[in-house]
């Protein structure tokens, strides 16, 4: 053993400054990342699994437009179509938060989340700095993949956007990003007050598949559910990174929709918070 | 100053009494109906800095509870705590880089990662100096003798050596304070010694502050100077280890070796319980005030070729300490 330093006083604790605090996460973030990457294999078959159900997206979507005689449906051609579904599938790769919820709700559920509580770590901010690493490797492995996808598909576009489209695109993803894992973490802390979250999970995500646009544009839904889907927070999930990127909305439309997205996604921010004070003050209190 | 000062300690549990069958379900489901459980009522006791002290009692008797509320876990019901001048439930920072719990298996170390990269996290969430991490590891690693496994995911360890790993990341920080709940249950005995020996050399090279939980006397022998015992929610000792035999062990074991023929049975059995009668050698369980003269009548009677008195094993005396505790409560 060391030389004992049991008479020392204790080496200063490190201030937990809010810079202290970055950098922290910041490490956490990388050996997340190390850990991400061991799983190569996994990663790669995955994206190409997530390529299948593409393909027959792509041609009910084609029998649908032969069946109804119609060049347009809700605003969109069958090419513009085929793009907005491609594009859906980049959107839910910033904003689909695998495990996120059930894995709270586990963690509740075992006790496991004893760790957060003993140990000078917030478990929000660990999770989302284990998710931006995550999704940061998961981007990195699946972009030629994915560039290979849309080139095969290039037919279905009308090339790139200009750049402040492309500039609202890429914030509209960001922020994607931040709703989604929000959102995902609000749902996984009904855990403090059900132990059962499964069945709860699997309705909302099921909806949410609807609700965001995963599945059909917005557009196809007759008012008022189109309207009403559009102020709600789940669109900025699916439906409207995929129209930014399509030229769709522009202008003051475009900018109060980012400012939307950007409240949404601070208010699910503090709702969880919110939650996972309440929901320990009920742990603390009764278990544990 | 005590580095743990604990006054009037209390949790009561509200537990969800469940309805039998289908319509009792249903009922449940508008009208609850709770038991209230007293896991801790008013105990008191401080620990002085660098104390090893053992927390004994049967199951449910509020051994873990108290080392929750310690931990800061969860709150008391009433009365005060303070641990290195923190009120552990406020769960501050500087509390929580200041000690460690040691409960179960998975607390700290993330479960699908080799020990490794949990250890790691933790010099991250501590902010531990690297050179002071890699010295730290290295003596914990070769002191448990599991400086191969760390590469190895936690999930397909053996009991022992997660047990092991889980007391290394507790270790990484450099607590003032150790808070251990069962430490070596379900271990072998090579581990258990192993675990003993790794908080004995902890403890004296740095000092630290230990609390643990234990149904091994072995542990508690090995470690401990100081055990608190509590039964159902409240403290009856509170003093060094041997005073339990003194205060609780109500017979002593006299051993004798008769010159010849003993005596039969029956006249044995005067003195006390005979547990024994080989040969010419016998055991009998006397009452403690009566040994002395127990002994002069037997010396009186009889050619001995040996005698001991012997104090009764500590299992036996704690077992006999639970026993007792259990009908005050049950009554109350």
């Amino acid at each position: 053993m060391t030389p004992p330093d049991a008479a020392l006083p204790l080496p200063a604790p490190p201030r937990p400054g809010p810079i202290r605090a970055l950098v922290k996460y910041a490490r956490i973030f990388r050996v997340a990342l190390i850990e991400r990457m061991t799983y190569r294999g996994d990663f790669l078959l995955g994206t190409v699994l997530r390529f299948l159900p593409i393909l027959t997206t792509i041609l009910l979507w084609r029998a649908i437009y032969e069946g109804s005689g119609q060049t347009e449906l809700g605003g969109f051609n069958y090419r513009e179509m085929v793009a907005y579904l491609l594009l859906t599938n980049i959107s839910r790769m910033f904003s689909s938060m695998p495990g996120l919820a059930s894995g709270i709700a586990r963690e509740i559920r075992d006790g496991t989340l004893k760790r957060y509580l003993i140990q000078p770590l917030d478990l929000l901010g660990y999770l989302l700095s284990a998710r931006v690493a995550h999704k940061f490797a998961y981007i990195m492995m699946s972009f030629l993949p994915y560039a290979g996808l849309f080139y095969a598909c290039r037919g279905y576009f009308d090339g790139f956007p200009d750049a402040t489209q492309m500039l609202a695109y890429a914030a509209s993803l960001i922020l994607a990003f931040a709703v989604g894992f929000y959102f995902e973490a609000c749902v996984g802390m009904v855990g403090f007050w059900f132990l059962e979250v499964t069945s709860i999970l699997y309705i909302v995500m099921t909806l949410n598949f609807f609700i965001s646009g995963h599945m059909l544009p917005l557009d196809l839904l007759p008012q008022p559910w189109s309207g009403l889907l559009k102020v709600l927070p789940f669109q900025y999930m699916a439906y409207f990174p995929a129209v930014v990127f399509q030229g769709k909305v522009r202008g003051g439309e475009l900018l109060f929709h980012l400012a939307l997205e950007l409240f949404w996604a601070v208010a699910f921010a503090v709702l969880a918070r919110t939650l996972y004070r309440a929901g320990l003050r009920r742990y603390s209190a009764f278990g544990g | 100053m005590p580095i743990i000062e604990v006054e009037g300690l209390s949790k009561t549990y509200r537990v969800f009494r469940k309805k039998e069958g289908l319509l009792g379900s249903l009922r449940g489901l508008y009208r609850r109906e709770y038991n209230e459980v007293k896991a801790v009522s008013g105990i008191s006791f401080s620990i002085e800095p660098g104390e090893m002290v053992a927390f004994l009692g049967p199951n449910g008797a509020g051994k873990t509870t108290t080392l929750k509320m310690l931990s800061g876990l969860i709150q008391p019901t009433a009365g005060k705590a303070t641990v290195l001048g923190h009120v552990p439930w406020l769960r501050e920072d500087a509390y929580r880089r200041r000690f460690a719990l040691v409960m179960g298996q998975k607390n700290q170390l993330w479960w699908d990662l080799p020990a490794a990269d949990s250890f790691q996290l933790h010099r991250e969430i501590y902010s531990i100096p690297k050179d002071r991490f890699d010295r730290t590891l290295g003596e914990l690693t070769e002191l448990l003798g599991v400086e191969k496994l760390t590469r190895q995911a936690v999930r397909e360890l053996s009991l022992g050596e997660r047990m092991k790993m889980e007391l290394i990341a507790a270790l990484l920080h450099g607590p003032r304070v150790l808070l251990l709940d069962e430490p070596t249950i379900g271990l072998d005995v090579v581990a258990q010694v192993a675990i003993q020996k790794c908080l004995r050399d902890y403890h004296e090279s740095r000092g630290v502050t230990m609390l643990l939980t234990s149904h091994y006397m072995r542990d508690v022998e090995a470690l401990c100077d100081r055990v608190i015992v509590i039964t159902r929610g409240t403290l009856v000792h509170d003093g060094p280890l041997a005073g339990i035999v003194e205060r609780f062990g109500e017979s002593k074991l006299v051993r004798l070796q008769f010159v010849g023929e003993p005596p039969d049975h029956a006249e044995l059995s005067r003195y006390g319980e005979v547990s024994k009668l080989e040969g010419p050698s016998a055991a009998i369980r006397v009452e403690r005030h009566r040994v002395a003269e127990a002994l002069a009548d037997v010396l009186n009677r009889h050619a001995l070729a040996d005698v001991s008195v012997e104090a009764p094993p500590l299992e036996e005396v704690i077992a006999k300490v639970f026993e007792e505790a259990r009908p005050a409560h049950d009554a109350a």
